[in-house]
């Protein structure tokens, strides 16, 4: 992690300062870590422990049983599920609008930074700007487009409404990382007599790593977490995690059972964390590449 | 290099998709504001008459004073703390891996889950203030959550909790691409630690305070999901956001109109804060090549 | 006895080989995700599945049926609307007058819902007179659920039979050391509690003329002033902890005896059951007092989308004739704690909490004093509801006085 590393930052020889700094990151650490502490540790309670102890404590009786019922018997709906179904489902959203989304984003950010024309700088200021648009305001006429394209309710639906509302973040990635990219490769890639896709290809995709890691993780934990859409434009067949999940912790009657709606939301939550887990790095890295430069 | 007409067909599918499914629905939503829409769409106009409704509703007032406040603090924070964490963690830190990893998980969790996960952690009757009684500190008192004044202040500590490792990330990465010669030549001057990162660290990290001012902002506008699993809006109206006003508006309500009136409001004090940036991101040239 | 039409679709379906009974389905969007109600709908859908439909379940919880309204919305919008959709009151006239509805005119005629579905409760099942909607049930909300032991203890011996003697009753259970009454702070809880207190201190004129007809006069009176008198004072005996507390929470604080009353509709009584607990044994269910004659009511119904699929509408007829069935309108109101949305359901099958339920709407209907329950969308259309959500929640919470909330509850009913 050579690279890594700032030449200016506190010397050894301040030692005091050292154990303060380490002490404040351990605090920090802690609160960072108590909602999770609190999910996991409650998940693997028996319903009574919840109501009667207290929710720091650790579990007296360890069981796995409220794990099991978020997984394949707890009640998302009719029937006695679990969440496992649905895992599917979003995974088959999630993925293909993933990889739409950042190779349209990668797509736009070579365009609007290694070509000039009228406009250039507009286009991106609008495609910047959609990323604010709050998704309530298009379900209505989302709606009646997916409906007019036959894709309502169908996953194929769903993909393509998170593909077009993902484009507007992948480009900002891309479009900041080609900006900073060494005029020098492009220069010598044209006077080689690259042409467009010679030069997205051969110079700036295989030089594009951590931003195309940034851009995969953002969309994925983006479009995984997604409920508005999930909601509304699935039907019985196709709809995702999220609205399962939101199913077994919102139901208005029944007793709550607060360790399988933890233990629920724990798994609903792996494959993000995971995501995060085993690419943080690749994140920061592809941040410090100038994925959000101004 | 000039373009060509191959890359202007290749940028048109965006262009296309994002002025239809993003401008086209803006359009819409402005139009709605000027019908008289109830449940659904109705093409009957109404004039000014949803923002008059709009601006005497007391709901509406709760929201946009909730989002002056919760949007301030929890920018304000997250940045703070965003740079607090950057700046401890690049000091040369064993398990830096594991603190970043730490620090920036929570990210990867729904509004849902957050809102669960503080919902109970924030509640007197079980949660926090409970264990701690349970644990012999009786004095120990946060009620914020069922407190109508105080609310809102939760909802910023979960979606500070939330977002602040991001912001973390923007900053490490920020300082760990700042100029080494500045430094190595302000230290040889003499300077001391506080003084190289107030006059040479601070102000080339300009853009990425911008950039995670732009992702903070987005974040405090689509706040919609947390508000509803944290508080729902409550205690009675108080975290109402204009998020959640419109979702009320639009859906519950069945006041489709009032509900786009809100958003067209919200989407001009988004422009407000953003254009800015995107002037000055556009002025200076942002590195095109010829 | 088998209704024509059912045994039809059973004749066709034993005659028909398997792989053709995958051609007929419905699917049902609602909001009944666990406990007891999913499983009372578990019981329509193996019903439909004899009849070889198959039950596609896009459930969608959340709020009371928020999240699914806005579901149904947008698949309305795309042309793919379910089959059916669990409504409440006013949403079922709103999306009548939408032309997106089917027409059950014929099945009801067969089936002879006219006569046997009180008149107040077909006021939201049909559109310009036209069966749009099949009720499931008829909730109440006006019902006062108290923990015997909490009482026998505090020394409330005899069931409140007054407005002010509840208020005495509940005090001495505060004295005995209990919580008074267990309140879940939502909007729509403190509305349920509303409905009560208005019922018990207008009786069923005033409530009529406030909430159902609107007439200015009668919602500016001194009644309403008490009304909101009386919510203050209710205020003052719930725990300090009962915002944003979900209702079933604040039922299981009765049934742990922590608390001695619960204000809540009839749906709390499958909280008590599913902890094992007997009515009249170890709990009570009593009318909020005051309001005994009259019923605060709520239906649930399915409504039905008009679908373009010849075979879909079939389905979705046998659904609507499945619901109507009185067979399962007892089975699954006995799980739910409603009444049947229908008067000549045998009420063997009930329990004594369940019969009273259906004793008193037969008496309502008959005396005319079945009112639509302000809190769950059946005296005003949506947007005046969350408004009066808006004023009994603020009032309720402290935020405005009994002035204030008055006059803020009469604007909220102008529009």
């Amino acid at each position: 992690m050579t690279e890594l590393r700032t030449p200016w930052s506190l010397t050894r020889r301040l030692q005091p300062w050292r154990v303060l700094l380490y002490a404040a990151l351990v605090l920090l650490a802690a609160v960072f870590l108590l909602p999770v502490y609190v999910m996991l540790a409650n998940s693997f309670k028996p319903l009574d422990e919840i109501r009667s102890g207290h929710l720091l404590a650790l579990p007296g009786q360890w069981t796995l049983a409220p794990w099991r019922s978020a997984w394949s018997t707890a009640q998302i709906g009719v029937q006695a599920t679990g969440l496992r179904p649905f895992f599917l489902n979003s995974f088959l959203v999630a993925v293909p609008s993933v990889l739409l989304s950042t190779a349209l984003g990668a797509l736009n950010g070579c365009i609007l930074t290694q070509f000039r024309f009228r406009g250039a700088d507009l286009l991106f200021g609008a495609i910047l700007l959609s990323v604010f648009i709050p998704f309530q305001i298009v379900l209505i006429p989302m709606a009646k487009m997916l409906g007019a394209l036959g894709l309502a309710g169908s996953l194929k639906g769903l993909v393509f409404v998170n593909t077009v509302y993902g484009i507007g973040f992948t480009t900002l990635f891309f479009r900041n990382y080609y900006a900073a990219f060494p005029a020098e490769l492009v220069r010598s890639a044209r006077m080689d007599g690259a042409g467009f896709f010679g030069l997205l290809w051969r110079v700036l995709l295989p030089n594009s790593l951590p931003i195309v890691v940034v851009a995969a993780i953002w969309q994925f934990t983006s479009i995984w977490n997604e409920f508005l859409f999930g909601a509304s434009f699935s039907d019985f067949s196709s709809y995702p995690l999220t609205v399962a999940l939101n199913n077994l912790v919102n139901s208005s009657t029944g007793v709550k059972e607060y360790n399988v709606h933890f233990a629920g939301a724990f798994i609903a939550a792996l494959p993000t964390l995971a995501v995060y887990l085993v690419s943080g790095r690749f994140f920061v890295r592809g941040l410090m590449a100038g994925a959000v430069k101004g | 290099m000039k373009a060509g007409w191959l890359p202007r067909l290749l940028l048109s599918p965006s262009v296309l998709l994002t002025l239809v499914c993003v401008y086209g629905c803006i359009l819409f939503t402005v139009y709605l504001s000027f019908t008289a829409s109830t449940l659904l769409p109705r093409h009957e106009w109404a004039g000014t008459a949803a923002y008059t409704r709009l601006l005497g509703l007391e709901n509406w007032k709760i929201s946009a004073n909730n989002l002056a406040v919760f949007a301030s603090l929890y920018i304000a924070i997250a940045m703070a703390l965003g740079l607090v964490l950057a700046i401890l963690i690049d000091q040369k830190i064993r398990a830096e891996a594991v603190l970043r990893s730490i620090f920036l998980y929570p990210m990867a969790l729904s509004f849902i889950v957050t809102g669960t996960a503080w919902k109970w952690l924030l509640d007197p009757g079980v949660g926090l203030e409970k264990s701690m009684h349970l644990l012999g500190w009786q004095g120990f008192a946060f009620g914020w959550i069922k407190d109508g004044d105080m609310a809102i202040y939760c909802v910023v500590i979960a979606a500070v909790w939330q977002t602040s490792g991001f912001a973390m990330a923007l900053f490490l990465a920020g300082l760990r691409g700042v100029d080494s010669e500045q430094i190595h030549a302000a230290r040889l001057d003499g300077a001391r630690t506080w003084q190289v990162y107030w006059r040479i660290v601070l102000p080339q990290l300009g853009p990425v305070f911008v950039s995670a001012f732009v992702i903070l902002a987005h974040m405090a506008i689509k706040s919609y999901d947390l508000v509803i699993a944290l508080t729902n809006g409550g205690p009675g109206r108080s975290t109402w956001l204009p998020s959640v006003f419109m979702y009320q508006y639009s859906f519950t309500r069945n006041e489709m109109a009032v509900g786009a009136a809100s958003s067209v409001l919200m989407l001009l004090a988004v422009g407000a804060i953003v254009l800015p940036y995107l002037w000055g991101a556009m002025r200076s040239a942002g590195g095109r090549h010829d | 006895m088998k209704r024509p039409l059912t045994a039809m679709a059973l004749a066709m379906a034993l005659a028909t080989p398997p792989a053709a009974m995958a051609g007929q389905s419905v699917e049902v969007l609602h909001w009944w995700t666990a406990g007891g109600e999913a499983a009372a709908l578990n019981l329509l859908k193996s019903g439909l599945e004899k009849q070889g439909v198959r039950w596609n379940d896009m459930p969608v919880a959340g709020g009371g049926g928020e999240a699914a309204m806005t579901a149904v919305r947008a698949r309305v919008t795309s042309g793919n609307p379910p089959t059916a959709v669990q409504m409440l009151g006013f949403d079922i006239l709103d999306w009548g007058g939408q032309g997106v509805v089917a027409d059950l005119d014929a099945l009801a005629a067969r089936e002879g819902w006219d006569k046997s579905v009180p008149q107040e409760v077909q006021k939201f099942s049909r559109y310009q007179g036209r069966w749009i909607a099949a009720p499931v049930n008829i909730h109440s909300t006006n019902w006062l659920w108290a923990n015997r032991q909490v009482l026998a203890q505090a020394g409330v011996t005899a069931e409140p039979a007054s407005f002010d003697e509840f208020i005495a009753a509940a005090r001495k259970v505060r004295q005995a050391g209990f919580i008074a009454i267990a309140h879940g702070g939502q909007p729509w809880q403190e509305a349920i509690v509303f409905d009560s207190v208005a019922l018990s201190t207008g009786g069923a004129d005033y409530y009529r003329k406030a909430f159902i007809e609107r007439d200015p006069a009668t919602i500016r009176s001194a009644t309403t002033r008490k009304v909101f008198q009386r919510m203050a004072q209710i205020r003052s005996l719930v725990d300090k902890d009962f915002s944003g507390r979900d209702w079933n929470v604040a039922s299981g604080m009765v049934i742990a005896g922590k608390a001695g009353f619960q204000i809540m509709g009839d749906w709390a009584k499958g909280e008590f059951l599913n902890a094992g607990k007997h009515p009249g044994k170890d709990f009570a269910c009593y009318r909020f007092p005051g309001t005994q004659g009259m019923v605060a009511f709520s239906s649930d119904q399915f409504v039905m989308f008009r679908l373009s699929d010849a075979g879909k509408a079939a389905a979705q007829r046998k659904l609507a004739a499945a619901i109507m069935e009185p067979a399962f309108q007892s089975t699954f109101n006995v799980v739910k704690g409603a009444a049947p949305a229908r008067l000549d359901v045998a009420d063997t099958a009930f329990d004594e909490c369940g019969k009273k339920a259906i004793r008193d709407v037969a008496e309502a209907d008959g005396r005319r004093s079945m009112l639509g329950s302000i809190a769950l969308g059946h005296a005003t259309a949506a947007s005046a509801k969350n408004a009066i959500y808006d004023v009994v929640t603020r009032h309720f919470n402290g935020q405005i006085d009994d002035a204030r909330a008055m006059a803020e509850l009469a604007s909220a009913l102008a529009d």
